[in-house]
């Protein structure tokens, strides 16, 4: 099963004194979704014109279904891309467009018209043929990239920031399209995108990258659930970190002494710090809960406060919970209305006791 | 109205007849016309159409390669550039002629050069004679006129998505198929501002065929100075420059004609 396909050895790029990516190792496997998410300017763009060729990377080799592809230019690579502003030749009508490829190649016509014609039945673009690209929409623009580009069967297809420019409806309409495009062909994607839902909703594997380097490369629940450190963590999802001290070690069970309130926890984690060190607590803000007086569980992590400021968004809300200590925190608290259990609502100002079971959270190094 | 009342006193001249020295009457005769297609001025005619012609090829084969340098250049070099390309136009046209003149001569600055060279290596030299030539027209027509190629491509290039050329390479094509199914159908219309820009004053220049050029290689415009100051001939010499003006506007509604067949016209479908 999982054979690679595209398999990156110690990449770097620099422009100038500027290190655009760092010494990247990445295997990529045959026919899966896999995307590269991080912030702008972290690199990711630079990867992928690396894969598809336009950069010629300062060291490190690339291979593509075990081929170096050092001495390999673009129009000779059997990767495909669907560029983010889908540069679409705007003077040619969605036929010649996605034809290009086959053109160039000298396909024989019958068996072009024959693919073409598929191909624009499989993005549902069938009967627009003959349109110019100033005269579509941006769903359509889209589709015509993408047939543009699969069109030629490629054996990768990257798809840089493709969703970036539809508005909020259509991106999820786009979503669902491109997963079953990508299961009913086969074909791998790589999809780079700095919008997380993005690759948590599509993307079989994620690979996050910050400062030209990959942080963490997991499947998007491991991502979530297990970010392997405090810049990950901070990315997918939100997230409320509480600084620390490590003061007890006793095998998996940590226990730590929190800054502010001088509170004990205990976690969960196979961190490798050390006695005295200090660390940042992290957890997500629906795996807190509001102490319910009926409910005790003792095992749970407590730490009282005040609510300053609620924010709705229809299924839950988020409450801004004050911590004061000897310094002064804001815990933001993710509760799902269908879920809460007494009919009580806590409202600003009111006092309350936050509580999470040991194993939701992680620790960090700072 | 400053264009349209000269033009209009022509055509009318152009259709009016000498009378003795200095009169003439407006009488709507064709003669003139009819004089004009008389095999001399013909000839003039298709000679200027084609020095013009020439003058505007040169032109776009130096122009585009630079104009894609310049638009490609780091950003800093552009305005450096870009005033290269622009500054001869704060000289006077007929300076800029008479320092052409003053390089091409006989003794002239490249002649010396030349004969610098030969006697380096050697070689016996002979000064060449370059002005007073068609070649010598054309080479002054195309030092004057480059600027007016190069910044329409120049613009024309600065707006081109250069993300085009990377889906075009990407999609397997080499930098020959980028340059013919891409980079010149897109351009296309900068293209053709640059040649008209080039062709419309070069096929009515006058000063350079008059300094430069030999007794055979008068363009019209010289042979129109002609009939209205020294032979004294106004409605032959309006109608030759109505011609002329015939030609422009030709020139004008053929790129008006292809811009709108291409933008607005149903494209054909090929498979």
């Amino acid at each position: 099963m999982n054979r690679s396909i595209v398999q990156l050895k110690g990449i770097s790029k620099n422009y100038g004194t500027l290190e655009a990516i760092k010494e990247i190792d990445l295997d990529i496997f045959k026919g899966e979704f896999f995307s590269i998410i991080g912030p702008s300017g972290c690199g990711k763009t630079t990867l992928l014109r690396v894969l598809a060729g336009f950069e010629i990377p300062d060291s490190g080799s690339l291979y593509i279904e075990n081929i170096n592809m050092q001495n390999v230019p673009p129009n000779k690579r059997s990767i495909n891309m669907v560029f983010q502003s889908y540069a679409l030749f705007p003077h040619m009508n969605v036929l010649d467009n996605v034809a290009f490829g086959l053109r160039v190649d000298g396909v024989a016509r019958d068996e072009q018209s024959r693919r073409v014609k598929s191909m624009l039945s499989l993005v549902k673009l069938s009967g627009l043929e003959n349109r110019l690209p100033h005269q579509l929409s941006g769903g359509q623009l889209q589709r015509v990239a993408l047939a543009r580009a699969l069109i030629k069967k490629p054996q990768v297809l990257l798809l840089d920031e493709p969703l970036s420019a539809l508005d909020a409806k259509l991106r999820n309409e786009m979503r669902q399209e491109l997963i079953r495009l990508q299961k009913n062909l086969g074909i791998t994607f790589i999809l780079i995108t700095h919008d997380q839902q993005e690759a948590l909703s599509m993307a079989d594997r994620i690979a996050v990258m910050n400062d030209g380097a990959i942080q963490q490369v997991a499947s998007p629940s491991d991502l979530y659930e297990f970010p392997s450190n405090k810049f990950v963590a901070d990315f997918i999802g939100s997230i409320n970190f509480i600084g620390c001290q490590l003061s007890e070690k006793d095998g998996d069970v940590f226990k730590v002494i929190t800054r502010i309130s001088k509170d004990a926890f205990t976690v969960e984690g196979n961190n490798s710090l050390r006695i005295g060190q200090d660390c940042w607590l992290g957890i997500r803000p629906e795996k807190i809960n509001f102490e319910d007086a009926d409910v005790v569980n003792p095992n749970h992590n407590k730490l009282s406060g005040v609510v300053k400021n609620i924010t709705y968004f229809g299924q839950a809300s988020m409450y801004h919970v004050e911590v004061t200590g000897e310094k002064t925190a804001t815990i933001n608290v993710m509760e799902n209305h269908s879920k809460r259990s007494s009919g009580t609502t806590n409202e600003v100002g009111d006092s309350v006791v936050l509580c999470w079971s040991t194993d939701s959270t992680s620790l960090f190094t700072s | 109205m400053f264009l349209l009342v000269p033009i209009v006193i022509i055509s009318i001249f152009s259709f009016s007849a000498k009378q003795g020295l200095v009169d003439i009457s407006a009488s709507w005769v064709l003669d003139n016309y009819i004089r004009a297609f008389d095999p001399v001025y013909l000839s003039v005619f298709f000679k200027s159409m084609g020095i013009a012609g020439l003058t505007t090829s040169i032109c776009f084969l130096i122009g585009f390669p630079l104009a894609i340098g310049i638009a490609s250049a780091p950003k800093s070099w552009k305005p450096i550039l870009l005033m290269i390309v622009v500054l001869p136009f704060w000289v006077n046209l007929l300076i800029r002629t008479y320092a052409l003149i003053a390089v091409f001569r006989t003794r002239g600055f490249f002649n010396f050069s030349l004969e610098w060279v030969a006697n380096l290596l050697g070689i016996p030299f002979e000064p060449l004679t370059l002005l007073y030539n068609d070649a010598a027209v054309i080479l002054g027509l195309v030092y004057i006129h480059l600027p007016f190629m190069i910044l329409p491509l120049y613009a024309g290039f600065e707006g081109f998505n250069k993300s085009l050329l990377e889906a075009a390479s990407d999609l397997g094509a080499r930098q020959f198929k980028i340059m013919t199914a891409v980079v010149l159908p897109i351009m296309a219309p900068s293209i053709i501002s640059g040649c008209i820009l080039v062709f419309i004053p070069a096929l009515g220049s006058f000063l350079t065929p008059e300094l430069l050029g030999g007794p055979s290689s008068q363009m019209i415009a010289n042979v129109i100075e002609r009939q209205f100051l020294a032979a004294n001939d106004w409605p032959f010499g309006s109608a030759l420059s109505m011609i002329l003006i015939y030609l422009t506007f030709g020139a004008l509604a053929l790129r008006y004609f292809w811009l709108r067949r291409r933008y607005f016209g149903s494209t054909e479908n090929r498979p």
